[in-house]
């Protein structure tokens, strides 16, 4: 034992030493291990030996049209289903949910939070039953006299979308929820007395006081959104075609279908990077003082 | 400068399976020199137990037979495309590599040019029974450099099933067996006329069904044409892959004739990735389907506990065999692949993993086997024994596809090859892309896939 010699500031950091070694270990270690391998030709299989190759897999990254393509889809998705979706649509029954008596904003609650903690895969299914060629979307359909279709093969993109809406709309309800509990009835209703309508006191008063909430929903969606992966697997598998492969699948097809794991690692840095793009932008946005 | 940036994570590896083997280890097992570590799939189904209760009794006859030795088994419990990936990081380094593994043939030549297997040929020279295995099936585990890397436990054929209760429907007999494509698809004709409602031909096609298109679906036509006999995706002498030639193109205009004349299932289901469980599950069991272009274990999912259980589906269905496009010799056409047992290069006991392999291939624990996972036999001396092929109805069918099957030509290529070849149907199937398009599109995706390793075709 060597209590005595040993300096008091070191000594108090000693409890957080096993966290660092994890995170050193599970988080730092793998990252930069990929980092290192998006730069070789690695083959999970097929090679004897893997070299370094430079910027190849990327220079052949933005050269291959089926990464165009995943890029333009996952922006599509992300927009839809994210910014637009789940973002608008949890702020609108967060809202609704205030003005509600008691008993239909927990029904509401309920239901709402039940799609979200499902787990990715079952949700995936009931979605794929949804909207498949006579699922239950097409029997409705066809009970209206609307004309039927199968929505996974003729707008497999929007489907995905919608999908992802149902599923993460919880999240971002619960914090508006929140957000609108901690704006002070007093001011709203100074400005109802002073006259101003529904619409005036959203866009000058709540979507103000709820920007920083605004801001850290749109952040935290945004990434779970881009790395969606499984709901998609299970409903289109990418397809018809690639026309709903985004990021993530054509980075799964390339690095374990194909066994191409240095480009797929390549693909995911890639991914990587539109994430930090879309939170450089939000930081800037929670930055901002109102 | 040849990297290996794979030791961290092998190295990490190694740390989480030897804290798991630790833990699993019973009193008796131990890292020994005496010990025998077999690697094998497990099935992701809790209730599927049929291969852990055959090699429990495989070991227990090899520990009688072998004393002093020990078997330690180190199951995988994962889906086919993880287990690969699980299996090739396993054998990378010697701290991880068992003594035995269980590889598909699908991905054992990508294995073999990884330096991942040793070659048995030594053993095999020395192994009686070897001789006793069917020539194709042989074929199947051997490297580009002509070494065998592995001996088969099974495979598996496929061929044309049919609903004899639509076919009776409309006037087909009900012990049809096509000898042309063009007889196929005048049945299929007269079914959409006669049984409306009912899907007439169903064959795996695009990308969503992966490689069920390409082996199911395109590969039982491709190998029908042109002499029937030859491989038409790779050439040996050459070690090149064959660009899209006549037998290519024929083959694609035949899915685009089945889509497009709406013979088929519609094209929005047929390119829905839950296909085939539709097919098996549903379109088969129900009668609304006539001609299913398919595999030999499809009665495993109409079987007692299956869910979908369908008693009379041996009565029901009839059976016909793939036929070459004009019918020209041999007449029939079958794909094959399926699973071997290999020896890791890297393994601790080489020689006591193949005493191993020969306990599991005497002639009746290979019986035992095929009749418990309804696999079709690679020996020619089970595949003629009665007990086997009296087992389920179907087996002595689709046993005898055996002697003229073809294995795919599953070099490191095979899955992008697989992959263009399912991006070249799913546009004929679409309507997107003409045959010749289509084609073209392979010919572009080949060369890129095979680092333009491509002749003529």
């Amino acid at each position: 034992m060597r209590r005595r010699g040993a300096a008091p500031g070191l000594l108090r950091a000693l409890p957080l030493a096993p966290a660092v070694v994890l995170l050193l270990l599970f988080l730092a270690g793998p990252i930069a291990y990929c980092v290192l391998i998006a730069f070789t030709d690695l083959q999970l299989t097929g090679q004897a030996h893997s070299s370094f190759v430079g910027f190849a897999n990327f220079r052949r990254a933005f050269a291959d049209p089926a990464f165009l393509n995943a890029v333009w889809l996952t922006l599509v998705f992300t927009v839809l289903s994210s910014i637009v979706g789940q973002n608008t649509l949890g702020l609108a029954l967060a809202a609704l949910m205030k003005r509600a008596s008691r008993p239909v904003r927990a029904v509401a609650g309920a239901v709402v939070v039940t799609a979200w903690v499902l787990p990715e895969v079952v949700a995936g299914f009931l979605l794929y039953a949804f909207f498949r060629r006579e699922g239950t979307l097409d029997a409705v359909l066809g009970w209206l006299r609307l004309p039927r279709q199968n929505w996974l093969y003729t707008l497999p993109i929007l489907a995905v979308s919608f999908a992802n809406v149902w599923r993460g709309t919880a999240f971002s309800m619960l914090v508006y929820s929140a957000a609108l509990d901690e704006i002070p009835a007093e001011i709203s209703e100074a400005a109802e007395v002073d006259g101003a309508g529904g619409l005036r006191r959203l866009w000058h008063i709540t979507l103000p006081m709820i920007r920083r909430s605004i801001g850290t929903n749109l952040m935290l969606n945004t990434l779970q959104t881009l790395s969606v992966f499984g709901l998609i697997w299970v409903m289109t598998r990418g397809g018809p075609g690639d026309r709903s492969q985004t990021l993530p699948l054509l980075m799964y097809e390339q690095a374990f279908q194909n066994s191409m794991i240095g480009y797929g690692t390549a693909v995911a840095l890639l991914l990587l990077l539109v994430g930090a793009l879309f939170s450089a932008v939000y930081l800037r946005l929670l930055r901002t003082e109102v | 400068m040849p990297v290996r940036p794979t030791a961290a994570l092998t190295a990490l590896l190694t740390t989480v399976l030897a804290a798991g083997a630790l833990t699993a280890c019973d009193a008796g097992s131990g890292e020994g020199p005496d010990t025998l570590r077999v690697s094998y799939k497990q099935s992701t189904d809790n209730s599927v137990k049929v291969m852990d209760t055959y090699l429990a009794g495989i070991k227990k006859q090899f520990e009688c037979e072998h004393p002093g030795k020990k078997v330690e088994f180190v199951p995988i419990k994962a889906p086919d495309s993880e287990y690969y990936t699980k299996l090739q990081q396993m054998l990378r380094s010697p701290r991880t590599a068992p003594d035995l593994v269980y590889e598909d043939t699908f991905l054992i030549n990508s294995d073999i040019t990884s330096g991942y297997l040793k070659p048995l040929d030594p053993y095999l020279a020395k192994w009686p029974d070897w001789g006793r295995f069917i020539g194709t099936a042989k074929a199947a585990a051997r490297g580009q450099d002509g070494k065998t890397y592995g001996v088969p436990d099974g495979t598996d054929t496929r061929g044309l099933w049919f609903d004899k209760r639509v076919f009776r429907k409309a006037g087909l007999p009900a012990d049809w067996q096509p000898r042309t494509w063009d007889e196929i698809l005048a049945a299929a004709r007269t079914i959409k006329r006669k049984v409306p409602g009912v899907t007439p031909l169903n064959l795996y096609t695009g990308k969503p069904a992966g490689e069920e298109a390409t082996m199911q679906g395109f590969e039982e036509l491709l190998y029908g044409t042109n002499d029937g006999r030859s491989d038409p995706l790779y050439d040996a002498a050459s070690k090149k892959w064959i660009a899209a030639g006549q037998g290519f193109k024929d083959a694609l205009a035949f899915v685009h004739s089945v889509f497009q004349e709406k013979l088929g299932p519609d094209v929005s289901d047929a390119l829905d990735p839950n296909y085939s469980t539709t097919v098996r599950g549903e379109l088969l069991p129900e009668g609304r389907l006539g001609i299913d272009l398919d595999g030999s274990w499809l009665p495993q999912d109409w079987l007692p506990g299956s869910g979908h259980e369908w008693k009379d589906w041996s009565k029901e269905t009839g059976l016909a065999s793939m036929p070459t496009q004009h019918g020209q010799a041999p007449g029939k056409v079958s794909m094959s692949g399926g699973w071997t047992w290999s020896i890791p290069a890297r393994a601790a006991h080489p020689d006591l993993a193949f005493d191993f392999i020969r306990t599991l291939q005497t002639r009746d624990n290979a019986r035992k086997w095929y009749i418990a996972n309804s696999g079709i036999a690679v020996r020619a001396d089970v595949a003629s024994d009665p007990a086997y092929a009296g087992a389920q109805p179907g087996i002595k069918f689709f046993t005898d596809l055996v002697a003229t099957t073809h294995y795919r030509p599953a070099f490191p290529a095979y899955p992008k090859v697989s992959t263009a070849i399912q991006e070249a149907m799913e546009g004929v199937t679409t309507g997107d892309r003409t045959v010749a398009q289509a084609a073209g599109d392979y010919d572009a995706a080949l060369k890129d896939a095979t680092g333009g390793q491509v002749v003529g075709g």
